[in-house]
């Protein structure tokens, strides 16, 4: 039998406020325990929480981008839990009015294949603390820096087939949210986390199987293979005859397997009520026009603007504008006078390949767009070769160095003196007299050997183009010789 | 002034002899200190007595500056204990101030301390506390009401000139009429809850409890005010109330809903409520009965509303950030099972209990979200009622004191004497005991003046003409460890 | 509304309190006369009424996204029954 996944996802995306969601501490990254928290976020008795302006306008747009619909009178609600990571023993969150419904995102998979994923609700809630355990003490240590800080939860429909269908949503998400300056989707500090609801049907089965959640999934690595695990797992309990249970699991990196978690000590029953502290929020058309008018161009929108204004290749648009970072970047050289095609080249091609190499994302570089436009214009007036010219960029790159004294430093100027490469070539033709007979006797790879002597008694500094012709001309010379 | 003690004063008198220099803040002082030691051993009205000097440098200004005073313990005071007399939060020590203790301490106000009640305001006799019951300066074997029950009965008793007290079904009122002082709770939003321990978020709201209507008026204009820091605190007028009491009341439109006078209401407490009415109306009020059917449903309603917002706000009690945490617990859960068992008394589990009960799955629909839809309708009653009239005019309780002891064994009837109080907070309406008389034991009988939402003014400006009119207010219980008054 | 020892039980340990196994049969007995009582809410007539859950319309109360200085913590950790001067302590909650 073939069998088919069926996926949904729940996605934590942390906002990126300076304060946090109802008191005015920081939500800076790190800091020592407990030194980001005030009466407020530590749930002292007698504390009232105040809604931060600003998570209401990022969800707001993220739902605008999402191209879901805006609950004009929405409300928060008390999620009730006892954990230690949550000291008021709620969650401020919202379950009967969320400020997003009915959503949709276009993706396309690597494999080419494009389908619309129907967003389910996003709404806004805070984020719990963060408790450790010390060993030493036995005892578990809860640090409430992170509690408060904003978080929109995005829920999809059950619209995901495979883990690539998943990877795809998220890359998309992630993009549209870093897009609109709602978030830095930093996974590995947590800012973007997913649960995975998974099950399993026959193929081609209108019913949905009976599902598992998988939790606090922090990267696309980790995502892929827990949902290629829980897929075989539930299969094969299918096959043998066995019911999958409905469960939450928890994926462990090291074991590449999921784990059923410990049941709590009761079921499930969150007692969801109006947050009596928080009035309502009204939200009127002039606001929302307002944030819709203040909203950036979209990756999209860059993509087809890079194709109309700059002639670019669908391909390289696409490669652009997968980072806001790396499409703000982009522009900047091009704004500073850089060719796009060759801004273009040096972006997909050195850029790229360096942030791989590196592990990191684009908004975390440093090299400059001028020292990129500085680096392109040495080339385009033979300062520099390209080789040369892509050593040097390897050399500044991690700390935005200073090009013409690396390059000052390691003499790397281009030599463009005639009398010095045709020095070269008259040494090079009396060093290498049998390549240049082969060469008349039709050998073509002659040329490129004596090409290559003439470049390394240059050190390679030479401009390529003007050694190929003066080696060609004195080839030339040389045959001119031999026929008189 | 001088044949008067200084204890028999109301707030703003006192406030305009310190003002006049005819008496000094330190002989203020030691005069409070003086009634406290001899009436907190009967009455037991305090949790925690501050040892407080005259304040240095120049006196704050203002109609009560230098007015000794003291806050139900549960408004928070940084580092000064604030238990919700509870074993829970034995010992806690906000680190911070409630805005109203803020707001009061700019205001040059002198706090004595921290006043006993139910715990975490659960109740309606002030015999829940972990602390000990407060007993009726009237009659020390009775019940002052509650929860403000400290509150009521340090002001009864001379104590102090006014305390801050939370209502959030009538814990101002009840016990202000059962002590026979003036009580108010003020328009919902008006009074900033930041640093009220939270019972019904919804439902709270702080106000004062004095010897007379135009102390009310004094002390809202200092703690009334928008707060950053409360999301539900309105906008207003503020510090005008205690200049607009003209004790005028020609023409005012007096309501009396039938409903409040009619079953279950103590003979002698409607007669004494009736004679108020005809006081208002000798002075120029139209009073008139009409009806209002909703008081059938306004107790369920409130409980129901009340109990689950409380079993959310005290869930945050479990002995891992503050107070009380219990020895001997195995696990992580043991120990929130352990702690809550022990810290918390009988009346707050029950209330917790039928709070998470009518939010739990199944249920929901049934109780909380219906006891919202009949708090609209409660509302809307209301809304009507204000087309009609300028004020309604209700008892606060259907009787007078209870014996201590008495009611605690029965708590839907204790529950069901709420009836008059609780619609206000519902609705989110202002509402002020008044003294209007005393039963045949001679205990208090308070009488209740509701206004429309912000009508806070004209409920205090009744009020006040009522005690034009009358001296019920300025009676005092006799009593042991200080001269009669 | 009949209120079983179950029920008790139920929201007994949603709400982390541990009755005693003799004051469950008389908890649950007067959770029940409360809750019957409570059911004269049936007799009114809410038909369309939308739930009121705050009382006036006040909306849209919001603060500008503005850092203040957070708080000693000292001052945070004074009233806990367990610390270390850095975080609170419970006993044993993740694995």
């Amino acid at each position: 039998m073939t069998w088919e996944t069926v996926i949904g996802l729940e996605t934590h995306v942390e906002l990126a406020t300076k304060t946090k969601i109802f008191c005015s501490c920081t939500t800076a990254f790190g800091g020592e325990a407990n030194t980001h928290c005030c009466p407020v976020c530590t749930g002292m008795p007698g504390t009232l929480p105040v809604l931060n302006e600003s998570v209401l306008e990022f969800a707001v747009k993220a739902g605008l981008a999402l191209n879901g619909d805006i609950t004009r009178f929405c409300r928060f609600d008390r999620k009730n839990y006892f954990y230690p990571d949550l000291p008021k023993a709620y969650q401020i969150s919202q379950l009967y009015l969320p400020i997003v419904r009915d959503g949709r995102v276009p993706i396309r998979t690597p494999s080419g294949l494009e389908k619309v994923i129907r967003i389910h609700e996003l709404h806004m809630e805070e984020d719990a603390g963060k408790l450790v355990h010390d060993p030493w003490l036995d005892q578990t240590k809860c640090d409430y820096n992170r509690c408060g800080v904003p978080l929109i939860e995005i829920v999809t429909e059950p619209d995901f087939r495979s883990a690539e269908e998943v990877v795809a949503y998220l890359e998309k998400l992630r993009s549209t949210l870093q897009y609109l300056g709602v978030s830095d989707c930093k996974m590995q500090e947590g800012s973007l986390r997913c649960d995975v609801n998974l099950s399993v049907r026959p193929a081609g089965s209108e019913e949905l199987g009976t599902r598992t959640e998988m939790k606090n999934l922090n990267s696309f690595k980790a995502i892929s293979r827990s949902i290629a695990y829980e897929t075989r797992r539930q299969i094969e309990l299918i096959e043998e005859g066995k019911r999958v249970i409905q469960e939450t699991r928890r994926w462990d990196d090291n074991k590449d397997a999921t784990f059923a978690m410990r049941s709590k000590e009761n079921a499930q029953d969150y007692r969801y009520f109006p947050e009596p502290d928080i009035p309502p929020l009204e939200l009127s058309e002039e606001y929302l026009d307002h944030l819709r008018a203040g909203l950036p161009e979209m990756a999209e929108e860059k993509m087809t603007r890079y194709q109309a204004d700059y002639g670019l290749p669908e391909y390289d648009t696409q490669m652009l504008t997968g980072q806001k970072a790396l499409a703000d970047f982009f522009e900047s050289t091009v704004a500073l006078g850089a060719d796009p095609k060759q801004a273009a080249n040096w972006i997909m091609g050195q850029v790229l390949g360096q942030l791989s190499a590196r592990g990191l994302e684009a908004k975390d570089m440093k090299l400059s767009p001028r020292t990129l436009v500085h680096l392109i214009e040495l080339v385009r007036t033979g300062k520099l070769n390209r080789n040369t010219a892509v050593k040097v960029f390897e050399a500044v790159f991690a700390d935005d160095g200073d090009v013409d004294g690396y390059v000052k430093a390691h003499g790397l100027e281009q030599v463009s003196d005639p009398g010095a490469v045709a020095g070269a070539v008259e040494a090079a033709f009396a060093a290498n007299p049998q390549s240049v007979a082969d060469f008349h006797s039709g050998k073509e790879k002659a040329f490129g050997f004596l090409v290559g002597q003439v470049m390394r008694q240059l050190k390679g500094r030479a401009d390529p183009k003007a050694v190929n012709e003066a080696v060609r001309k004195k080839l030339d010379e040389a045959k001119c010789g031999l026929d008189k | 002034m001088k044949n008067t003690p200084l204890c028999a004063l109301t707030a703003l008198e006192l406030g305009a002899a310190l003002h006049g220099g005819e008496v000094s803040p330190a002989d203020v002082l030691e005069a409070a200190r003086e009634r406290i030691r001899a009436c907190q051993p009967e009455n037991n009205a305090f949790i925690t007595v501050t040892a407080n000097s005259v304040p240095a440098g120049e006196p704050a200004d203002g109609p009560l500056a230098g007015v000794p005073m003291a806050l139900k313990d549960n408004i928070c005071t940084r580092g000064v204990m604030t238990s919700c007399a509870s074993k829970m939060l034995g010992g806690f020590q906000p680190p911070y101030d409630a805005t109203v203790a803020e707001k009061l301490t700019r205001a040059g106000a002198v706090c004595l301390g921290k006043l006993n009640m139910d715990e975490f305001a659960m109740g309606s006799t002030s015999e829940t506390s972990f602390y000990g019951a407060v007993k009726n300066p009237w009659d020390l074997t009775r019940a002052p009401g509650g929860s403000s029950g400290g509150a009521a009965a340090a002001v009864a008793a001379g104590e102090i000139w006014y305390a801050i007290g939370s209502d959030t079904g009538g814990s101002i009122r009840q016990p202000a009429s059962y002590c026979g002082v003036t009580g108010m709770k003020p328009t919902y939003g008006t009074v900033s809850r930041y640093g009220l321990i939270a019972y019904a978020s919804s439902l709270d709201q702080m106000g004062p409890i004095a010897r007379s209507a135009a102390d009310c008026a004094a002390v809202l204009d200092l703690i009334q005010g928008k707060d950053p820091r409360d999301g539900t605190s309105l906008e207003g007028s503020y510090g005008t109330l205690l200049r607009s009491l003209t004790g005028e009341v020609g023409g005012l439109k007096i309501g009396l809903p039938a409903q409040c006078f009619g079953d279950g209401l103590d003979p002698e407490v409607r007669r004494a409520v009736l004679a108020a009415a005809d006081a208002l109306r000798s002075r120029g009020a139209v009073v008139e009965e009409f009806s209002l059917p909703v008081m059938d449903y306004v107790v369920p309603t409130y409980y129901i509303i009340a109990c689950a917002e409380a079993s959310s706000n005290l869930s945050r009690f479990d002995g891992v950030k503050y107070g009380w945490r219990a020895e001997g617990y195995e696990d992580l859960t043991d120990l929130y099972h352990r702690t809550r068992t022990e810290g918390f008394g009988e009346e707050v589990k029950r209330r917790i209990l039928l709070g998470t009960f009518v939010l739990s799955t199944g249920y929901y629909d049934a109780y909380y979200k219906k006891a919202l839809q009949a708090k609209a309708v409660i509302r809307k009653a209301y809304d009507e009622a204000f087309q009609k009239y300028d004020v309604l005019l209700t008892p606060v309780a259907p009787s007078t004191a209870p014996k201590l002891g008495e009611s605690l064994s029965d708590p839907l009837k204790m529950y069901l004497s709420d009836i008059y109080t609780v619609p206000l907070n519902l609705a989110g309406l202002p509402g002020i005991s008044v003294p209007c008389g005393f039963d045949s034991q001679g205990l208090p009988i308070g009488a209740q003046l509701i206004g429309p939402a912000l009508g806070d003014g004209v409920i205090l400006n009744a009020a006040h003409a009522f005690q034009l009119e009358t001296d019920f207010h300025r009676q005092t219980p006799a009593r042991k460890g200080g001269a009669a008054v | 509304m009949k209120i079983t020892e179950e029920m008790v039980d139920y929201i007994s340990v949603l709400s982390r309190l541990r009755l005693p196994e003799e004051e469950r049969g008389a908890m649950a007995a007067e959770l029940e006369r409360i809750v019957s009582y409570m059911d004269v809410l049936e007799s009114l007539d809410t038909t369309g009424v939308e739930p009121l859950s705050h009382v006036f319309p006040v909306k849209n109360v919001m603060r500008p996204d503005r850092v203040v200085p957070s708080w000693p913590r000292a001052d945070l950790l004074w009233n806990a029954p367990g610390h270390d001067d850095e975080a609170f302590l419970v006993p044993k909650a993740v694995e």
